[in-house]
């Protein structure tokens, strides 16, 4: 695949396979670095930001994230020169690394660990929602994702560059409506009916901190 | 211009029963209003990465599901993927197969797995069959010289 001249790096190799790059990479315009496995998703995410007039490289797996942003276990180079990453999107259920462990090896690396990151998932599990907010993700989307979930991503893009940790919204969007919940082989409560409409939690997690409405996780934790 | 005004009511009337009858939701709305004139064939591409991606899942599942000792956990992955992309494109129907037949993965239960397995496929060349009824429809317009309405 070709590669554009904005990864130019002494460490990098030739060719990285499975990367989609948006040429003509601007400085002005948001850079968001999409991860989901499945095809179909990374098809319609990709056009979401693009409408959105972010510039976009999505990729099929967390490991393939963790290369192209240089934290990859087995290259020693640190981040690339110029690469600017605004926003990590990531699906959650991935096979071999889930969106949670990328999450936590991004925030654990010096270069990426202040770059907002946001989990998507199809699953409105709230101990899901809980871990990957805990672990720092800015934002948790459930699918599927419409424009206005990444208007609003697009909204504290901006607002994280001057404020830092301010804008911690919580897309619940999804809570009223029925979903699966996937209880993984064993019995669980149903999932908690609310209001429907989308709102923002207050900037602690521990609101969501409630005994009821603990869910047990599905398969792919 | 008259027969161009009429494939647009057709195409319109079609789009709406579809709706009606929960082949799609407003999944695919959002889809139909990510398409303009810079990315033309926006649905068309997505819908079918969906059929390709669908067929490839159908056939992991009927061979999962014909093993002699059933691999549940690899069964509920494979409709995890199809409920995935099913929701993404607004194809209700399908999704909704694919909740239910992961209850029956849940439970281990083989009959009610290859009892889904029939109406997730029955469903998905249901919803195949009109959209592909719907992108000819779009043509025909395009070709007599029209757009297409939204």
């Amino acid at each position: 695949m070709e590669i554009s001249g904005v990864l130019s790096r002494r460490n990098m190799p030739d060719e990285i396979g499975g990367f989609d790059l948006s040429p003509g990479h601007s400085e002005e315009e948001a850079h968001v670095l999409a991860v989901d496995d499945s095809l179909v998703d990374r098809k319609v995410i990709e056009r979401l930001l693009k409408i959105s007039s972010c510039k976009v490289t999505a990729v099929d797996s967390g490991r393939r994230a963790l290369q192209f942003l240089g934290l990859d276990e087995e290259k020693n180079s640190a981040a690339l020169d110029g690469l600017k990453v605004d926003l990590i999107i990531t699906d959650y259920c991935m096979p071999g690394m889930t969106g949670y462990e990328l999450l936590k090896k991004i925030k654990e690396s010096s270069t990426f660990r202040e770059t907002p990151v946001v989990i998507m998932s199809s699953e409105n599990i709230l101990t899901r929602i809980d871990r990957c907010l805990e672990e720092g993700a800015e934002d948790f989307i459930v699918k599927p994702v419409k424009l206005s979930d990444v208007k609003r991503l697009k909204d504290y893009m901006t607002r994280e560059d001057r404020d830092g940790n301010e804008g911690r919204g919580i897309n619940k969007r999804k809570l009223g409506e029925a979903c699966d919940v996937s209880p993984s082989f064993s019995s669980s409560p149903p999932s908690i009916s609310s209001s429907s409409s989308s709102w923002s939690a207050p900037s602690s997690p521990t609101s969501l901190d409630s005994p009821t409405r603990r869910l047990k996780t599905s398969t792919c934790d | 211009m008259d027969g161009v005004v009429q494939l647009q009511r057709q195409l319109l009337d079609y789009t709406a029963l579809l709706f009606q009858e929960g082949f799609l939701n407003d999944q695919f709305t959002q889809l139909q209003q990510l398409q303009d004139e810079t990315n033309p064939d926006f649905v068309v591409e997505v819908v079918s990465l969906f059929f390709e991606d669908s067929e490839r899942l159908l056939n992991e599942l009927a061979n999962t599901l014909d093993q002699q000792s059933i691999d549940f956990r690899k069964v509920d992955s494979h409709v995890h993927q199809l409920k995935g992309s099913s929701s993404s494109i607004g194809a209700q129907r399908v999704q909704n197969v694919c909740i239910a037949f992961r209850n029956f993965c849940d439970a281990q239960n083989t009959e009610g797995c290859l009892k889904c397995l029939q109406q997730v496929k029955n469903e998905y060349s249901l919803v195949k069959n009109k959209l592909e009824t719907l992108f000819k429809l779009e043509q025909q317009i395009l070709a007599a010289g029209g757009s297409i309405p939204m």
